[in-house]
């Protein structure tokens, strides 16, 4: 739909993160970091364990609360104070149904069958009538190669199907842009490949997404854009080929060979 | 064997339904009993709700005096609230009612009944289902915080459904104690259970007879209860494999 790099400039910014800063008590995670995603944009963030790579993902949709900086969403400025604390809650649950997110440990709701996990927010938040979002939802589920399952409780399901029916749900609210968080880092190697093969056909119809992953050979076929974050500040970045072919910085040189 | 037999045939006349028996009395007493415990329970899980979401994410201060409330309530006999809720605050309604210039007002002893034991029973649900609350994993709270549901059906349709299979065990412990609370309610001369059988065996003197009776409803009360709850249970952990699909 985008694939057209001479056009990249014209196209709209679905997400724009400006000077982000974020402290736990005396310790500051995130040192001033930025961001732009444009609609039809792969962003992957990299880094190691505590470089802030997940609180800086988990900041743009205000899970975390930022202690300083700008978070634009569909070009549209979340409402915070001088300390960064959201002051319009109708605003920011209104961005967030623009938000699908999915999360390492999948978070689906254990009490509710797939499906229902599915029309949950489109039924109750989003007010879709029933029958539209349950068709939807069998879409979606069918896109994912979970078609037999709507009817299955999370617990009864491996944590690859898990993890494909959380982007399901993510997928359901119709979202302008999806953030994902380490989708892969909680399942078991075999079973990688099948969350990875439907993130990669979303990047492929061409979805603004932002990843983090510790999948580096992941990150370098899907995404357009590449941030290595490196204890709370962006180290280096740009296109895959000049990240992962030729890092520049000693730090991510490092990084690379020490996860192969 | 004929003075044995011949007892009781007199018990069984006692506790006859039509007069001269006592049966309709106890029914009456029983039905007292259940009404007053269903409405206390009910009031009981209201303000325990309530509470147990105060508590946790309230403000400072309504975290205070929801501290108040559970460290009184829990600390003080039940039989002193009753009496302190029954006599002093009808007392203090009435004083308020006079001074504004309204009649004396007589509160029946149900509605009391069920607000004194409804308090009670509210400072240990509070309790009872913070720790509930508290047994539900953050990231489902925060997958649909992250999709844009507001606080308040975040309460209703995640967290309030998740935490019923921590709460049931302690919630069926609660519903126990107010059947039997209800008999406290005998000091402010409501006819319940035992205050009924206590009447028929101070006036028949058997009381053997009417005791043995008042143990055996509570105890088909306490019986149909459990039946209830282990069903209530099993439907709350569906998709949970402890309890099946």
């Amino acid at each position: 739909m985008f694939d057209d790099k001479t056009a990249k400039a014209q196209r709209p910014i679905a997400i724009k993160v400006e000077g982000l800063r974020k402290s736990f008590g005396s310790h500051e995670v995130l040192k001033g970091v930025s961001l732009t995603a444009r609609t039809g944009d792969v962003v992957a963030i990299i880094g190691g364990s505590g470089s802030g790579k997940s609180t800086m993902l988990r900041c743009i949709n205000f899970l975390e609360t930022p202690s300083g900086g700008q978070i634009e969403i569909g070009g549209e400025a979340v409402a915070m104070n001088a300390t960064g604390a959201p002051t319009d809650r109708r605003q920011l649950e209104r961005l967030r149904q623009s938000l699908g997110m999915v999360f390492q440990s999948f978070n689906l709701w254990t009490h509710m069958t797939v499906l229902e996990n599915l029309i949950e927010v489109p039924v109750h938040v989003l007010k879709t009538p029933r029958a539209q979002a349950v068709e939807t939802a069998r879409a979606l589920l069918a896109r994912v190669g979970l078609a037999e399952k709507e009817n299955a409780y999370p617990a009864f399901m491996s944590g690859g199907q898990q993890q494909r029916a959380a982007i399901a749900r993510a997928l359901a609210i119709g979202p302008k842009a999806m953030l994902f968080d380490e989708p892969t880092s909680a399942l078991d190697p075999e079973l990688v490949g099948e969350v990875l093969a439907v993130i990669r056909a979303l990047a492929d119809e061409g979805r603004t997404m932002i990843l983090v992953t510790h999948e580096m050979k992941f990150a370098r076929e899907v995404a357009d854009h590449v941030i290595y974050l490196h204890n709370g500040v962006i180290e280096e970045e740009g296109p895959p080929s000049a990240v992962f072919g030729a890092p520049q910085s000693a730090r991510l040189k490092q990084f690379l060979s020490s996860v192969g | 064997m004929m003075a044995d037999g011949s007892a009781l045939s007199a018990s069984l006349d006692l506790l006859a339904y039509s007069p001269p028996g006592w049966g309709a009395n106890l029914l009456r007493g029983l039905g007292n009993t259940v009404l007053i415990a269903l409405g206390a329970y009910g009031v009981g899980m209201f303000l325990g709700t309530l509470g147990a979401f105060g508590k946790l994410y309230g403000g400072p201060l309504t975290r205070d005096l929801l501290g108040l409330y559970t460290t009184l309530v829990r600390a003080i006999p039940e039989l002193v609230l009753i009496l302190i809720l029954y006599f002093a605050v009808t007392d203090l309604v009435n004083q308020a009612l006079l001074a504004l210039g309204y009649a004396r007002i007589q509160i029946s002893g149900v509605a009391a009944g069920i607000m004194v034991l409804g308090v009670v029973q509210g400072a240990y649900a509070t309790e009872v289902l913070r720790g509930a609350i508290q047994s539900v994993p953050a990231g489902q709270i925060e997958a649909a915080r992250a999709m844009g549901m507001s606080p308040l059906l975040v309460a209703r349709r995640i967290t309030l459904p998740l935490m019923l299979p921590a709460a049931i065990p302690g919630m069926a412990n609660l519903w126990m104690i107010v059947t039997k609370d209800t008999a406290l309610l005998a000091v402010v001369g409501f006819n319940e259970l035992v205050q009924e059988s206590r009447q028929a065996a101070g006036t028949t003197k058997a009381f053997f007879t009417f005791f043995m009776a008042a143990g055996v409803l509570f105890l088909c009360m306490s019986l149909v209860s459990n039946q209830i709850f282990a069903r209530i249970e099993a439907w709350a952990n569906k998709g949970t494999k402890r309890g099946g699909i």
